[in-house]
């Protein structure tokens, strides 16, 4: 039996949450007196799959398809189920992402295995339970959850859990083929199409958040939120309003019906904070708002706030973030 | 074409989320309960595709107990033809997944739509869970959908970016914005709606895989630190040397 994890990569790079889903499965395979293996998908190299030791994985399997750059639910399931057979993994771990959703529900049913999705934490496992803590209700609470049976999936929440990094440490990298068919890339896309992102930092994966809502009066004004994102190394993003008007895309709209971000920091400009933008942002470690109602909802979530006009603020924000890099 | 809408029952978007004193269940006391607003963009969007084809059903289906029936109501009266409601609370993923793959096998259907997670559980494994029972492509979170004949044309997000996905009937889809306009009951709607037919089946045999062993609501904040307006560079310096988180 072993832990089996899988990593999700891109450009040839693992996603830095696939880091953080490799240290979880490294630390639950030592909680139960066994190795974690990884299962890499998307574009990878070698020496960045090897450097996977760092989280503690032992050994990575990687199959070199071409087909397997972009997402294929069906040939992705397949090759996941055989890795898992392979190394008889009793626990399988990706991340809470719509790759990991998509292939974690599927896999769950092939392989008979109690799932849940959005973990944020490692699992406690008194009293022969095994049991995981979850995100449930938007963000607005959680739930400790009991997963019955032999074979488990866990699907982790980005950014709760701290990526290991033991410098140094290399996993061996083996060739491993599932034997895919045409049959398996049914599903396959006919066309990938990447955004365009401010800064080129992607929403989903970021640490920093820079978010603007209708009190930034039109898009026009974006420019503001754009420059203190740039000036930061930070994603931008926006509230429903905003994006139910079309000042921003949809890809940037968080809240509850939106994307849930989980970031280190998030900078809300002009967001008043409706219970449903609170729900998409909740898990954020640290949150700023900067609002010129005092009486804005949102204060009450924020662990640091400017009462004052975000045309007069964000200009002082930029400034202070060029002057100290 | 036969479409299955599959619905949850929500609290309302603006609910307080409180439980009960033994920490195991949800408190609905007070709580007005909504359809899950991420099928309301599966429910209008079958509408749509029904009226765009000139033919064809859309039955709603619903695996809760009799107190969903208002919200079941609210879909036909949306537009559904019929509904179908499994009398059994929904235990977990699994176990809705199993009824639903049930229903959808025994009535042939031919595009199964659901939202891409209910707000409450916010699991995001039924639509998987449908297609695998049902051994079709599972495509989610799907932001568009268009049918032509049998073959139907799908948007699905990707983290920084979207597929474009050709699969043909039988599938499943999970469905976010911007999809289309959720639609609201008119007048007539409300009134055709009350002589609709709504079946109510028994639950298969199945166990569910995981149980909730108790609820917590987050930490609260510690409360704001305030950095007066013509201070605002202050800011950026306790987030560096205090918050260090830049």
């Amino acid at each position: 039996m072993s832990v089996l994890v899988v990593v999700e990569c891109d450009g040839g790079e693992v996603k830095k949450s696939s880091l953080e889903v490799a240290s979880y499965g490294s630390q639950v395979a030592q909680m139960l007196g066994t190795t974690a293996t990884a299962i890499a998908v998307g574009e990878a190299t070698e020496a960045n799959l090897a450097l996977l030791g760092e989280q503690g994985i032992s050994k990575v399997l990687y199959d070199a398809e071409p087909r397997l750059k972009d997402f294929v639910n069906g040939a992705y399931t397949k090759l996941i189920a055989a890795a898992a057979q392979k190394e008889e993994a009793k626990i399988i771990v990706l991340a809470n992402s719509n790759i990991g959703a998509a292939v974690g529900s599927r896999l769950s049913i092939r392989l008979e295995a109690s799932i849940a999705t959005n973990v944020v934490e490692l699992p406690k496992t008194d009293g022969g339970k095994f049991v995981v803590k979850r995100g449930a209700f938007s963000g607005k609470a959680f739930a400790d959850v009991e997963l019955a049976g032999d074979r488990k999936i866990i699907a982790v929440k980005k950014n709760s859990i701290e990526a290991l990094h033991e410098a140094g440490k290399t996993a061996p990298v083996e060739s491993f083929s599932a034997q895919l068919t045409d049959a398996d890339f049914a599903d396959a896309p006919k066309e990938v199409i990447m955004q365009d992102q401010a800064g080129g930092v992607l929403l989903p994966e970021a640490d920093l958040v820079v978010s603007g809502g209708r009190g930034m009066k039109g898009p026009e004004n974006w420019n503001l939120i754009e420059d203190l994102a740039k000036a930061l190394g930070a994603a931008t993003a926006c509230s429903k309003p905003v994006s139910d008007v079309d000042w921003r895309p949809h890809h940037e709209h968080v809240g509850q019906t939106g994307i849930t971000v989980s970031p280190n920091l998030y900078i809300a400009c002009g967001i008043s904070g409706a219970i449903q933008h609170l729900a998409g942002v909740n898990s954020s470690k640290v949150i700023v708002v900067i609002n010129k109602d005092p009486e804005a909802p949102f204060f009450k979530a924020a662990d640091y706030g400017i009462v004052g006009d975000v045309f007069d603020v964000l200009p002082k924000l930029i400034a202070a973030v060029k002057e100290l890099n | 074409m036969k479409f299955l809408v599959c619905i949850s029952n929500v609290p309302d978007t603006t609910t307080k989320i409180a439980f009960t004193p033994d920490n195991k269940e949800f408190n609905k006391a007070g709580v007005q309960f909504v359809i899950n607003p991420w099928d309301e963009y599966a429910l209008t969007r079958a509408i749509e595709l029904k009226e765009a084809q000139g033919a064809g059903t859309v039955t709603v289906l619903n695996v809760g107990e009799a107190d969903t029936e208002p919200n079941i109501r609210k879909a036909l009266a949306i537009g559904a033809d019929d509904a179908i409601r499994v009398n059994a609370h929904p235990k977990d993923a699994f176990f809705v997944a199993k009824q639903i793959a049930a229903i959808a096998k025994d009535g042939g259907y031919d595009v199964i739509l659901m939202g891409k997670e209910s707000i409450d559980y916010n699991g995001f494994q039924v639509h998987g869970m449908v297609g695998e029972l049902l051994g079709i492509p599972t495509v989610a979170p799907a932001m568009k959908l268009d049918m032509s004949g049998n073959t139907a044309t799908l948007e699905r997000e990707i983290e920084g970016g979207k597929e474009i996905v050709e699969v043909n009937a039988p599938f499943v889809a999970s469905c976010q914005q911007p999809m289309c306009e959720p639609r609201i009951p008119n007048m007539r709607g409300i009134m055709t709606a009350r002589t609709k037919p709504l079946k109510v089946v028994e639950p298969t045999a199945d166990a569910a895989r995981t149980e909730v062993e108790t609820f917590a609501l987050p930490p609260a904040k510690q409360g704001v630190k305030l950095i007066p307006a013509e201070n605002a560079g202050e800011l950026i310096r306790l987030l560096r040397n205090e918050a260090k988180v830049i």
